[in-house]
């Protein structure tokens, strides 16, 4: 039954089992893929409310532009490519290939370097004397790329579990789901990514 | 597909039954045990809320006589009872307690789809409370910058717990929504996914619905409160500017430069306002259940009521800025909030309607759960026309600060919520328990909290008119109100020590039944829905024994014409319902 349908049903005038012979979800998923998205739909309300901030803020006679620095265009690269070795990886464990450690693993690697490639802009920025406090362009700076460096060290945390599970020889039919879901987040942090990157770049 | 017989399907074995006392108790995964401490903890800080507003009471009626408090411990108990009341009482107990509690047995299921995380949601909200209890432990004292926090008054010197007080404040919010979130997605996704065979939305309790747009209206707005939280950190700890104009502290210009305290504003209240959805949309479901259930009558527009709660939850993201009439903004945007905010009132009538009429030639039992659930409407009714009142700007404007404001949220969220939580509580004791409850004792705390409440509140909304304004320490000398006003003050206060006192026959009430109460039936109010047939009482882990139940009709079969019983299960056959004989 769609959700409409089930939503505007009369459920006085009929009695007896509706549906099959098992319990079914409302979403033909499994339950932690239901959670999922609605933990994506928070956390991207944050990162909006954030963003509407950032609007509000930069109207205001004291703000300084200030340009982002071009690295950020090879930290986006590196997430892309984590993102799309996530995507491989989904994709050769759905077919039900062997070889998808290494790939699941460099996908991880490459937001780990994504990580580190951030500090790096963070640390040239403070050599510049731009820091948290000098200006609120700034400011929002430093909180909404730590933010998503956060959400992506939550990431790799599960990534982490999952990976172990994987080289401990764990069946892969076990890991179907979790690498999915990994991928379903990845994919959610780069477009986030490039969200912040769009906000930070309108001065 | 191919048949499973019933037995077959049975998840029974996957669940770790615990062995040991601590496992059972402590560190629980059982939804039931959870909520019992979820809501335990409620209720303790929820005392600790109520001690806080006698104390204001008691210098506010008789400010010659007591000298319990001085004007700082004032504005830090009003924060801190503000706080607790509508954060970690309300919100706790509705969803962490009930939403708990009635969610699995309701929909059939065994427990939540995540049950570490249930667990995990627990330890996270008791941490918070841990917190911002430390933070009467601290030096300054709790923050007294009003439950709304606003900057920049709330980090100042001149405003009490200004350094440590806030902050602790600060970190237990954050704390508290990665609780919330942790424990929300499991509501709704145990709605979803895990609802028993047969168990269609349509066939919900509206317990169920109640709590379950409240939790997707907190997963969408405690977001916003963390946003405020995280940068108001920011701005207290680092010295950023996110909030903080240029200002001047004590004859110091402080390093902040040009942020919007306004921002802030925008930003709470459209967490704010949806809060208050939060904790109206469970008691709204909890409510029409034990109307329901002692009028022994279907509830009248079911499907209005669910489309009234979606409509209800849909509309509380855009009410937000009638918090801020006052702040000033474009009067365009005053006319729309004011639009929407008068707009809501209809779902709410809505409800308000069907709830009479549900009772509308009922064959009424007046049992104690139901003296509070029908005490709600009218405390709920007072408190919502109020509301109109106030959703206009131009009433909003002079009314704003005074009492009627007070008296009007204390109505519609506070003494309305509390009062269904009462019936609840009563209504599902001997389930939870499985004693029955002293029922003298219970209908002598509901007249006494029933009249009591409107002895404190009725008053206030006179004191409003008159111009009285809150958050006042004392009065004073002013010439446009009458020294009677000092009067009515004393009175209400009177009142306030008889209803916060008679609350302890509540606990009495509990606590003496749980030994010596009349030993509960499985179903003693004959209700339909699924947590009421269980096969033990109180249900043990797992809830259902070996085989889950199977639904075959909505959760409101009450005096349906030809049946002998009055109410019909859910999980019972057509063909097993035992019809009245008939001669044809």
């Amino acid at each position: 039954m769609g959700l409409f349908k089930q939503i505007t049903d009369k459920p006085w005038e009929r009695t007896g089992i509706i549906g099959g012979l098992r319990a079914e979800g409302t979403f033909s998923a499994p339950p932690e893929k239901v959670a999922l998205v609605f933990f994506l739909v928070a956390a991207s309300i944050v990162f909006s409310l954030f963003g509407v901030s950032y609007v509000i803020r930069m109207e205001l006679p004291d703000w300084i532009p200030v340009s982002e620095p071009s690295q950020l265009w090879f930290n986006t690269a590196l997430l892309v490519i984590s993102s799309f070795l996530f995507q491989r990886a989904k994709t050769l464990i759905s077919n039900g290939k062997k070889i998808v450690t290494s790939t699941f693993a460099s996908g991880g690697v490459f937001a780990i370097l994504f990580i580190a490639a951030q500090m790096v802009t963070w640390q040239n920025l403070q050599a510049q004397g731009l820091f948290m406090t000098s200006n609120p362009a700034n400011s929002f700076y430093y909180l909404l790329t730590g933010l998503h460096a956060l959400h992506i060290l939550g990431g790799l945390w599960v990534w982490s579990k999952s990976l172990l599970r994987l080289l401990s020889g764990a069946a892969q039919e076990d890991l179907r789901l979790s690498i999915e879901l990994c991928t379903v987040y990845w994919h959610f942090l780069l477009i986030v990514w490039i969200a912040v990157f769009a906000v930070l770049s309108n001065t | 597909m191919a048949y499973v017989p019933l037995a077959d399907q049975d998840n029974e074995a996957d669940l770790h039954h615990p062995h040991s006392w601590v496992t059972k108790y402590v560190w629980s995964q059982d939804h039931k045990v959870i909520a019992i401490q979820y809501g335990g903890t409620a209720i303790l800080v929820g005392i600790a809320a109520l001690m806080l507003s006698l104390l204001m009471r008691m210098q506010l009626g008789f400010p010659e006589t007591f000298d319990l408090i001085d004007p700082n411990a004032y504005y830090q108990s009003v924060t801190m009872h503000g706080m607790i009341m509508v954060v970690y009482m309300l919100t706790a107990l509705l969803l962490g307690g009930f939403g708990n509690y009635m969610v699995p047995l309701m929909i059939g299921a065994r427990d939540m789809v995540f049950p570490f995380l249930n667990m995990l949601s627990f330890w996270f909200y008791l941490a918070s409370v841990l917190i911002l209890m430390a933070s009467f432990l601290v030096g300054g004292g709790p923050t007294g910058a009003g439950w709304t926090l606003y900057p920049p008054q709330a980090t100042l010197a001149g405003t009490p717990g200004h350094d440590m007080g806030i902050l602790l404040m600060l970190l237990s919010l954050g704390v508290f929504v990665v609780a919330f979130t942790m424990g929300g997605l499991n509501y709704v996704t145990t709605i979803l996914q895990n609802r028993a065979r047969g168990m269609t939305l349509m066939r919900m309790p509206l317990t169920v619905w109640g709590i379950f747009v409240a939790t997707v209206l907190g997963l969408f707005a405690f977001p916003a409160l963390l946003v405020s939280v995280i940068m108001m950190t920011f701005d207290t700890l680092l010295g950023t500017s996110f909030f903080m104009p240029a200002i001047i502290e004590s004859g110091t210009a402080l390093d902040h430069n040009g942020g919007s305290p306004v921002l802030f504003q925008h930003l709470f209240w459209f967490f704010g306002h949806p809060e208050v959805y939060i904790v109206a949309l469970p008691a709204f479901g909890l409510v029409s259940d034990v109307l329901s259930t002692h009028a022994r009558k279907n509830i009248f527009g079911y499907r209005m009521m669910v489309w009234a709660i979606i409509a209800i939850g849909g509309l509380s993201f855009i009410v937000w800025a009638h918090h801020m009439y006052v702040s000033g903004m474009n009067p365009y945007f005053g006319f729309f909030f004011a639009t929407t905010t008068l707009i809501i009132a209809v779902p709410t009538a809505l409800k308000v309607y069907n709830w009479v009429l549900t009772l509308w030639e009922g064959d009424i039992r007046l049992n104690a759960p139901m003296y509070f659930a029908i005490g709600f409407i009218f405390t709920f009714i007072h408190g919502g026309l109020t509301g109109l009142f106030l959703g206009n700007v131009v009433i909003d404007l002079p009314l704003s600060d005074t009492y009627f404001v007070v008296a009007h949220f204390h109505m519609v969220m506070g003494v309305s919520p509390v009062l269904v939580i009462f019936a609840s509580l009563y209504h599902w004791y001997p389930k939870m328990s499985g004693r029955m409850y002293h029922e003298g004792l219970a209908k002598l705390h509901f007249w006494i909290t029933f009249l009591g409440t409107y002895a404190i509140y009725l008053p206030m909304h006179y004191l409003g008119f008159l111009g009285v304004p809150r958050r006042y320490y004392a009065l004073g000398q002013t010439d446009f109100i009458p020294e009677s006003a000092q009067d009515l003050n004393a009175g209400i206060t009177v009142a306030a020590l008889i209803v916060g006192s008679a609350q302890i026959l509540f606990f009495i009430n509990i606590l003496w039944s749980l030994r010596n109460g009349k030993k509960a039936e499985g179903n003693p109010w004959g209700a339909a829905s699924l947590e009421w047939q269980t096969p033990d009482t109180p249900p043990v882990h797992g809830n259902w024994g070996k085989e889950l139940p199977t639904v075959y009709r909505w959760a409101y079969d009450y005096s349906v014409p030809g049946a002998k019983e009055d109410f019909i299960p859910q999980n019972m056959a057509d063909a097993d319902v035992e019809m009245e004989s008939k001669s044809n």
